[in-house]
């Protein structure tokens, strides 16, 4: 009852955390993506199998780095830099880096994968590496890039929350305040509005991974 | 035409797979690249489209060297099949097939009517096809699109990485049999890479044998089998390879092409003096000219004590059809227990008698080992 009370008297509060958190995702997954889908195609080359190895060992450790200290790793970093320590940027940058993994693992992965008769079809009958690349390799690797991607903004939503610390905006708000002041129905309001904003956020991502999987692939 | 001289195969751990092999392929002859596993078939084929460098020596493709031409444009001018088929799942029937074409950018329309011409060669209904998935398709059919694929942009050459290697027993047959009437038509000049000699028998025009990266024997089908050049051949061909040279010739090769003819009218007495005087037990019977009809035999013209020859005579069309292999006409004596076997042609004219015992002579023929003939012209 006093959740619902606390939510009633303010929609619009929560309306901006909600956008402001979104806003968060997705510059923070854009890039992510661009960056990991790069990376990813660039560390599957031929010959680079130890270049890969080391880039996903990295990656794998910057995931369990705890999202509290990983921002607090950033603050001396983005001050060397002369860059804002708090706020918007150190976020966006802390969730590029904890949206690598998925996205870099999945692209590598689904492009090695690629059944090496396709490649060999496709070699044989004059490709040139960059149209195997596009027309072969990466229109099978889109429902796997793209189960990456979802994954790496599931897990963005829930890491967003902790941004607030380091002065973002978001729904971490009414949660991190909810803390200190042990308003409980302002923590559960927050808890609860991320999570349905996952699951949105998901299910959409859902529809646009059937949308772009290639007609053939489709069960 | 195709010209292998001296190519070499050696990898950066010094393994040769290829040692020096010389072979030509004339236009629209079909060349099968035959051995056991390791010879370095698979590697001689791939360095005609130059997918495996050459260490040294040079093909020529009509005459040009393979290595001064651009390895995508090379490529793009030789049809390329593989046994694991490799159809992009996420393109259509269609847009596999035109693969090669897009790469050349020819127009749309252009493109899909040669998707369509091919696939109707293959026996592919083109409108219900054309816009199917290959996961919609059954392993004969992806087999069959994987060869209208390299035969796409209608390239002079085509090589062929067994194709029809992962496909059951009887569709493969039925493939072979299939390629053997399109290539009939089409005329390519064909590498085919196959470990199955009775395909390559089927198949081929000339075989290449190979063994550890050498070239052991570059004949025609048949005369591989007739003739071994050595032990190591003589055992791959296998010891049924009489059957074999019995599956390549044709019933017109060894038959008598012109036998004794009896017609029904001709009376009993004049034809029992006959059969006597020439010693034979049995005579066709043909009417007007040379329709068959059926044939006597010494025993039954024996108890008919008078009349003509339709009398004794046994009504039977029972024959092989010009065209017939020896092996399919061996199965049918054998199956009617008759020792003479009448060819006809397509209008059940007579255009010989083929006996038991001339295929007995053939048989025996192959196993003395000694000539280089083709046992078909060699009597």
């Amino acid at each position: 009852m006093e959740v619902w009370n606390y939510i009633n008297g303010h929609w619009v509060d929560i309306g901006n955390w909600t956008v402001a958190h979104l806003w968060l995702i997705l510059v923070s997954n854009s890039v992510a993506v661009f960056i990991g889908v790069s990376l990813g195609i660039f560390i599957a080359g031929k010959g680079r199998e130890k270049i890969a190895d080391t880039v996903l060992y990295l990656a794998g450790i910057m995931m369990t780095i705890p999202s509290l200290a990983l921002f607090g790793l950033l603050m001396p970093l983005l001050s060397a830099l002369k860059l804002p320590m708090i706020g918007f940027l150190p976020a966006v940058i802390a969730l590029i880096l904890y949206g690598q993994l998925p996205i870099l693992r999945n692209t590598y992965t689904a492009i090695r994968e690629v059944d090496p008769a396709m490649i060999e079809a496709g070699r044989g009958m004059g490709m040139t590496p960059r149209q195997i690349l596009l027309k072969i390799k990466l229109p099978l690797a889109v429902p796997i890039i793209m189960a990456g991607l979802r994954n790496a903004v599931v897990i963005n939503i829930g890491i967003a929350t902790i941004a607030v610390f380091i002065g973002a905006n978001g729904l971490g708000k009414p949660i991190f305040r909810g803390l200190r002041t042990t308003r409980t129905d302002m923590i559960i309001t927050g808890a609860v509005f991320v999570s349905i904003l996952a699951l949105i956020v998901d299910s959409l991502l859902a529809l646009a991974e059937r949308k772009l999987t290639p007609e053939g692939l489709k069960k | 035409m195709i010209k292998l001289e001296n190519v070499k195969k050696i990898y950066a751990d010094g393994t040769e797979a290829v040692k020096g092999v010389n072979f030509e392929v004339d236009d629209g002859e079909f060349c099968v690249l035959l051995g056991p596993s390791g010879c370095g078939k698979t590697t001689t084929m791939k360095m005609i489209n130059r997918l495996i460098p050459i260490t040294e020596g040079s093909i020529y493709i009509d005459g040009t060297d393979n290595k001064e031409m651009d390895e995508n444009e090379l490529r793009r001018e030789m049809g390329y099949a593989i046994q694991e088929i490799g159809l992009f799942p996420h393109m259509t029937v269609g847009e596999n097939i035109s693969t090669v074409p897009t790469l050349k950018n020819w127009s749309s329309d252009k493109k899909e009517n040669r998707a369509k011409e091919l696939l109707k060669l293959m026996g592919l209904e083109p409108n219900e096809f054309i816009d199917k998935y290959p996961s919609e398709l059954s392993g004969g059919q992806r087999q069959r699109v994987g060869v209208a694929r390299s035969l796409g942009a209608d390239p002079p050459i085509m090589l062929m990485d067994e194709p029809f290697g992962a496909i059951d027993p009887i569709t493969r047959d039925r493939l072979q049999d299939e390629f053997l009437k399109i290539q009939a038509e089409i005329q390519k000049t064909i590498v085919f890479v196959t470990h199955d000699i009775n395909e390559a028998t089927k198949m081929g025009d000339k075989i290449a044998l190979l063994k550890d990266g050498q070239l052991i024997q570059y004949s025609p089908p048949a005369e591989l089998l007739a003739a071994p050049k050595n032990k190591f051949v003589r055992d791959f061909v296998g010891s049924d390879r009489t059957l074999k040279s019995l599956r390549l010739m044709k019933v017109e090769e060894a038959m008598k092409k012109s036998p004794r003819l009896v017609t029904e009218d001709e009376p009993l007495d004049e034809v029992k003096d006959l059969m006597k005087k020439e010693d034979v037990n049995y005579l066709i019977v043909v009417k007007n000219g040379n329709e068959l009809k059926g044939w006597i035999n010494q025993e039954d013209v024996q108890e008919v004590s008078s009349g003509t020859v339709a009398d004794a005579m046994i009504e039977d069309t029972g024959a092989a059809e010009v065209g017939t292999s020896l092996a399919d006409a061996l199965t049918l004596m054998l199956e009617r227990d008759v020792a003479n076997l009448p060819v006809i042609n397509e209008e059940n004219k007579l255009q010989g008698l083929l006996t038991f015992h001339d295929l007995q002579s053939l048989i025996g023929e192959t196993y003395t080992e000694s000539g280089g003939k083709h046992p078909g012209v060699s009597q």
